[in-house]
């Protein structure tokens, strides 16, 4: 998250401090939670984010469009099938303007997982050679997702627009489903990116794994399908809290699903510290076993 | 001389053997070993699943000083830098850094390959640790000093390797830390570009910054540095000035030669050890003595092996007392003059008819393959002296102080 804030803080600097650092054997949890290492390295961090949006759509042929196309694609898909075929109940609304406010967020969290979790083996020349905060890898890999994010949810409103819906006031809620969504995405991206540099089975798991995700969570159909108390408990995904936040938030209808957003976003919480936790915990061991 | 700039105490790492034949354990043992304690009792640190790559190193670097780190493969050189540049975390003892440190520990590590050359100045630098506004005011300089001006916005995966090596090597020495650690990078890049590198790194080092560089090439090392640490598994064995240590080192070299080369540990760690080198010698062809021969006369090397393997092929590299390389043979490179000969057995021979090297001490490295993969390797497995000859009807220098090798030639002189 840290890579977010920084990007333009670069302006020129007095001479750098001289100051001592002492190298010596760590243990339990000292590293990611370090803003002052953070900080020192937030050059680094800014220049890996920007490397990583560069480099995103960079020799396609499409370039930015993918970041319209991957949602689009979905939604279509589901409403020829889900919508059409199958007859999923939609709340009411237009099917395809119901899954393409679930598809948006939801790619931004399935890229996330998908190119974090490879974000430190991807680069494991720089990891086995150069220091830097670990943790920027995965953090740049989100950052960049942000802009992806932006793009989609600016086609969204536009088909909400065109489609003659007029968000209410809930539109402001969407920043906070967006940081929602990034705490849950950080949390397990950073420790999936952990794991594969000394697992590589999670190359393997992960794809498979945001599948099941994808239709464990109200993306093409709607949470109101279960029965309550199995509905609130769902948000412990904290997907559930998000995407019907989105579908609320853009289409400015129905209640506001502040029940699922509230579980949601603890258990998001939740997830950022374990997966930080777990980074943290193994940071070190990363330049002797990737 | 300044403040200290590094000091170590009692500082080593240890690494745990055999997890890479092993496979990388189960994810309960990664998930136990997260959370929980790491299930490893201290009292095995010792024992045989263990390496101690380095071992209770206590130095101190004073500012501006360029330090040599001298050793053989596996010595705990590059675990050293590791360690001090942060990538890798001591499993005991401590170092304290005072500045910022710089490595050049694999030049063009970061460069990206869909990047171009600009963007790629940019990333690279931070990624060595420089501030984007430094960058800014050098990066002219760096560009001029790459060559690579016309290029800038081309993807540097277009770049030629020169190309790309240049500009990375470039940012590298445009880096201002206060403390520099460099290794084995003046291999890159074509002669002019070496030594323009070479002449940078000399600059580096006489502005008062502290470097502290690892080269095979005993040459460079003696050339730059002003103090030598020779390294000897994972510990620190001699310091002192560059010379007396880098004699040391040279000595030791050949003390371990004439024991038995199954002892030495300091084997090349991608073999697979199905057959090692027992013995080298180098011997004219007149039954003198062994390990001395005369420039210009035929002579052979042969390699003895613990055992007979299909398809062996060796690679003997012979380099001069500043761990220059002189010249290879490489049987995998064959000729039709090459046999294969059934009575050899678990011994290789090279047979060089005629040997042009100027008078002075040489040792041998070798590099053992068998059905293309590497069986082991041992640098320094021997050494010999050459003594003043005739080389094409010309006797040769008395001492090799100029050169290495003695080339068949003729004068055209006025009368």
């Amino acid at each position: 998250m840290e890579a977010v804030t920084q990007q333009h803080a670069t302006e020129p600097h007095a001479p750098p401090r001289v100051e001592t650092i002492r190298l010596q054997p760590t243990t339990g949890f000292s590293r990611v939670l370090a803003p002052r290492e953070l900080w020192r390295y937030r050059d680094l961090a800014a220049q890996i984010a920007v490397r990583d949006i560069t480099v995103r759509y960079r020799q396609t042929l499409l370039g930015a469009i993918w970041a319209v196309l991957q949602p689009v694609g979905l939604m279509v898909v589901f409403s020829l099938f889900f919508g059409g075929l199958a007859g999923v109940s939609s709340n009411g609304l237009p099917y395809p303007l119901f899954s393409l406010a679930a598809v948006v967020p939801w790619t931004f969290f399935a890229n996330a997982q998908l190119l974090g979790s490879e974000s430190l083996v991807g680069n494991s020349a720089l990891v086995s050679k150069i220091y830097f905060p670990r943790i920027f890898m995965p953090a740049g890999i989100l950052v960049a997702g942000f802009v992806d994010l932006g793009i989609a949810i600016v086609i969204l409103l536009t088909v909400v627009l065109i489609w003659g819906f007029v968000p209410s006031v809930a539109i402001l809620s969407l920043p906070l489903l967006i940081v929602i969504a990034a705490a849950a995405a950080l949390g397990t991206s950073t420790a999936l990116s952990a794991l594969n540099v000394r697992y590589r089975d999670v190359r393997y798991v992960v794809p498979f794994a945001i599948q099941i995700w994808l239709f464990a969570s109200p993306v093409a159909y709607p949470s109101s399908l279960l029965e309550e108390p199995w509905r609130t408990l769902s948000a412990i995904n904290p997907m559930v809290g998000v995407v019907e936040g989105f579908r609320w938030a853009t289409l400015g209808t129905g209640a506001a699903p502040w029940d699922l957003i509230g579980v949601s976003a603890v258990s998001a919480c939740a997830l950022l510290i374990a997966g930080l936790a777990y980074f943290d915990r193994v940071e070190r061991g990363f330049a002797d076993y990737i | 001389m300044g403040d200290v700039a590094i000091e170590t105490d009692g500082l080593g790492k240890r690494y745990r053997l055999g997890l890479y034949r092993r496979g990388y354990g189960t994810l309960r043992e990664a998930i136990s070993g997260a959370f929980g304690r790491d299930g490893e009792d201290e009292s095995d640190y010792d024992g045989p699943d263990f390496l101690w790559a380095l071992r209770d190193l206590s130095l101190t670097i004073r500012s501006g000083e360029v330090v040599g780190l001298i050793g053989h493969n596996g010595a705990g050189k590059s675990t050293l830098l590791k360690v001090l540049s942060r990538i890798t975390e001591p499993s005991a003892g401590f170092a304290d850094v005072t500045g910022r440190v710089g490595s050049l520990l694999e030049v063009g590590t970061g460069f990206h390959p869909e990047l171009t050359g600009r963007e790629n100045v940019y990333l690279n630098g931070a990624i060595l640790g420089m501030r984007r506004a430094e960058i800014r005011a050098r990066f002219d300089e760096i560009v001029e000093f790459a060559e690579v001006e016309r290029f800038l916005d081309t993807p540097v995966k277009r770049y030629s390797s020169g190309m790309s090596v240049r500009l990375a090597f470039a940012v590298a020495a445009h880096l201002e830390p206060e403390i520099l650690l460099v290794d084995e990078v003046l291999a890159v890049g074509d002669a002019s570009f070496q030594r323009k590198s070479l002449g940078k790194l000399t600059e580096v080092a006489s502005e008062g910054r502290t470097v502290i560089f690892v080269s095979h090439n005993l040459a460079i090392i003696q050339a730059l540095c002003t103090r030598g640490v020779l390294l000897e598994r994972g510990e620190a064995v001699a310091d002192g000035p560059v010379k007396v240590t880098i004699d040391g080192y040279l000595g030791a070299l050949e003390r371990a030669a004439s024991d038995d080369l199954l002892e030495r540990t300091d084997r090349d760690r991608r073999g697979y050890y199905d057959t090692q080198i027992k013995r080298v010698e180098i011997r004219n062809h007149h039954g003198g003595p062994p390990d001395v021969i005369v420039a210009g006369e035929p002579a052979t090397i042969a390699v003895d092996l613990t055992e007979h393997l299909p398809t062996l092929e060796c690679r003997i590299t012979i380099v001069d007392g500043l761990g220059q390389p002189v010249t290879t043979f490489d049987s995998e490179v064959s000729a039709e003059v090459d046999v294969r000969d059934p009575s050899l057995d678990a011994r290789i021979e090279c047979v060089i008819r005629s040997l042009p090297l100027m008078p002075g001490r040489y040792r041998i490295d070798l590099l053992l393959k068998a059905g293309r993969q590497i069986q082991d390797g041992l640098q320094a497995a021997g050494f010999f002296e050459v003594q003043p000859g005739v080389v094409d009807g010309r006797p040769t220098p008395i001492t090799g102080s100029d050169g290495d090798v003695v080339l068949s030639h003729l004068w055209r002189l006025p009368p």
